[in-house]
């Protein structure tokens, strides 16, 4: 089954689809250049202690995304 | 003359490309926004005399932080002949988005896939050939680091260069926006070009993440690196420290003191108490910055400032301030300049300001050396690496400290991603263009300021003429004595103070200045202010000098970076009020408790 998920809602280990970016246009030329573009995988590796930034893996690059960032990112699991 | 300018995004390896290139030796590190600055050097390529170009790391052209604004502005005001597009070869997927918006600018480009090596050992393949045709700019692959592929992409670089003519200047105003139709493009080249196994990925980076940035060894594991890095740094910079000023000592001894002893009696002093002396104990410390530095490189280059920024983000965000921050903090470990220059890479003015604000209390390499010069001289072997370590930490005490009690001016709600790239070695030719780079800058600012420093004081302890030097006659026991009802209640004698003083041009001053003012030098300097001062009044001397005003040329570029004298201003008054505060607060109370 698939549903929509934020991306903070995610658990280290699990991978889903982008499926929106509902951040202001500066952030999404950013995140798009650092791979995040709609239909493309990821994958959350690991969460920083203290409730800390995600740790993300899209294809070969690895990323680090505060949780409030990501939880504007809409996902597909 | 013609212009070749590197553009690529953030860490893709633009300036390890420009030093070969150009022979220069422009700072590299493995993290992304190190150059943010335009860098050009002047190289003879295909039979004529060019102009390289060095430029910040830019995600897209529609580039809107301030080191990315620079890339915008060089493209706007400048024509040029060529550009040198610089990917990373093991993430084209999303690096030639920017080759795409170059092209429908319709610049002449030439397509350089970097770090060839490292997508041959994840067993990624790319026909550069066909990529660059269907792209419509000629490609190939290299390895700038480790030099593979070097000479063909040269041949093509040269070739390219011949066939060009100077772009007219260009205006970025219309809109190119990265469109679907643009990003089908690209997929479909890379789908037929790019060949990329199921399990590509560092495993070997995942592996050290795994240690790394464990959710509760992680911080600890930092800390430790840390003090094991300063520990090292002292306990291999002091002999070699003790040996060159021990050769130094020699030279004075039976070279310099017998050639300048026909001179007048004041100028003698002046050129070997004033001058040598002042200007020796200060290059004595060479030594413990190269050491320190190369350290600096290997940590630099390793990636693992990414992963610092990954573990301390959240703790740095309750203090309105983000991972980067503390990554500058590090970087200013080196030197307060660049760490402050590498601010630039934040959009947010008000989290911009706030790190400004908190850098210049970094530890800096030239505080380090008074510091090693005083623990040795105050302290046991045994317990002086560990009193150094405590000052360290002070650093981060400051700017807990600072950080909340300014965020509410200085707000900030920037969203936050960074790449956290692969753990990389730094290479033995970059590690020796790293010492060298270090001596040169020690040599620059010893011309400048360390020599005009150490003859002031000089001036200042032995006029008016005919008094005992440094007394309490000279100008500068006057200047101790009038300062002294503001500084003695912190511990700070006479002597200290005007080495404090001079300390505001540059940190170096410090120690030279005392070499100057106690008529001694290397270790009968230390000897002679271990029988003045105690250890609480040394303890307390170190943190004055470690939080008061930062250095003159961090200053104007904290000016010359915010723009604004108001907050040059509490940048400098902030910091010489929290110095005398924690100073005095820790010297009454240890004298209170009985030390």
């Amino acid at each position: 089954m698939t549903t929509l998920y934020s991306l903070s809602a995610l658990s280290p280990g699990q991978s889903a689809t982008v499926q929106a970016l509902h951040v202001d246009s500066g952030f999404q030329f950013r995140l798009n250049a650092l791979g995040f573009r709609v239909g493309k995988t990821l994958e959350l590796i690991r969460i920083a202690p203290f409730n800390g930034p995600l740790h993300l893996k899209l294809g070969n690059t690895e990323v680090m995304l505060r949780r409030q960032d990501a939880a504007n990112i809409e996902v597909l699991m | 003359m013609k212009r070749i300018a590197l553009i690529g995004m953030p860490n893709a390896g633009k300036s390890t490309l420009f030093n070969r290139m150009s022979g220069a030796s422009a700072k590299v590190a493995n993290w992304p926004g190190v150059t943010v600055d335009l860098l050009s050097a002047k190289l003879l390529i295909a039979g004529q005399m060019a102009e390289l170009v060095d430029l910040p790391g830019i995600y897209d052209l529609h580039g809107f932080s301030d080191d990315e604004q620079v890339v915008r502005h060089f493209l706007c005001n400048n024509s040029i002949d060529l550009v040198l597009i610089v990917a990373n070869a093991t993430q084209v997927d999303r690096q030639l988005t920017l080759a795409l918006q170059l092209k429908s600018l319709g610049l002449p480009a030439v397509l350089l896939l970097n770090m060839a090596d490292e997508a041959k050992q994840q067993g990624i393949t790319i026909n550069a050939q066909q990529l660059g045709e269907e792209l419509g700019y000629p490609a190939t692959l290299l390895s700038a680091k480790y030099g593979q592929g070097y000479a063909e992409a040269y041949q093509l670089i040269e070739s390219e260069l011949q066939k060009s003519e100077a772009m007219p200047i260009l205006s970025l105003e219309n809109d190119f926006a990265v469109d679907q139709e643009v990003e089908d493009k690209l997929e479909q080249i890379i789908r037929h070009t790019v060949d990329v196994p199921v399990q590509a990925g560092h495993s070997t980076t995942e592996k050290i993440d795994k240690v790394m940035l464990h959710p509760w060894l992680g911080l600890p594991l930092f800390f430790g690196i840390m003090f094991l890095m300063f520990q090292a740094v002292y306990t291999l910079g002091a002999p070699l420290q003790d040996a060159v000023a021990w050769l130094l000592e020699g030279f004075r001894d039976i070279a310099l003191a017998p050639l300048l002893s026909g001179l007048p009696a004041l100028l003698n002093s002046f050129l070997l108490e004033g001058v040598f002396d002042g200007v020796a104990t200060v290059a004595s410390f060479v030594p413990v910055i190269i050491l320190f530095f190369l350290f600096m490189a290997i940590i630099e280059d390793s990636g693992y400032l990414s992963r610092a920024a990954f573990l301390m983000d959240a703790l740095m965000t309750k203090m309105g301030l983000d991972g980067r921050s503390f990554v500058m903090l590090l970087m200013g470990f080196g030197c307060n300049v660049p760490a402050l220059m590498g601010t630039r890479t934040m959009r947010s003015r008000g989290l911009r300001l706030l790190t400004m604000m908190v850098i210049p209390f970094s530890l800096c390499s030239a505080r380090l050396q008074v510091f090693v010069f005083m623990t040795t001289a105050l302290f046991a072997p045994s317990q002086a690496p560990l009193v150094l370590f405590s000052l360290y930490l002070m650093t981060f005490v400051t700017v807990i400290i600072t950080a909340l009690l300014f965020k509410g001016q200085f707000n900030s709600q920037e969203p936050f991603a960074l790449e956290l790239p692969p753990y990389r070695f730094p290479t033995t030719r970059q590690m020796i263009l790293r010492g060298w780079h270090e001596i040169r800058h020690f040599l620059r600012r010893a011309t400048k300021f360390i020599t005009i420093g150490v003859v002031l004081v000089w001036i200042l302890t032995h006029m008016p003429f005919g008094v005992e030097p440094a007394s309490a006659a000279s100008w500068s026991g006057w200047i101790g004595e009038f300062m002294s009802p503001i500084l003695s209640p912190a511990g700070i004698n006479p002597e200290l103070t005007v080495a404090l003083i001079f300390g505001f041009v540059a940190k170096e001053i410090v120690i030279g200045a005392l070499a100057v003012i106690y008529g001694l030098e290397g270790s009968s300097l230390m000897q002679g202010i271990a029988q003045q001062i105690d250890w609480v009044q040394a303890y307390s001397f170190m943190l004055f000098t470690l939080i008061y005003t930062p250095c003159l040329a961090t200053i104007a570029t904290l000016r010359a970076e915010a723009k604004s004298g108001w907050y040059t201003a509490l940048s400098l008054a902030w910091p010489l009020t929290l110095a005398w505060s924690v100073s005095t607060a820790f010297y009454q109370s240890a004298r209170y408790l009985g030390y």
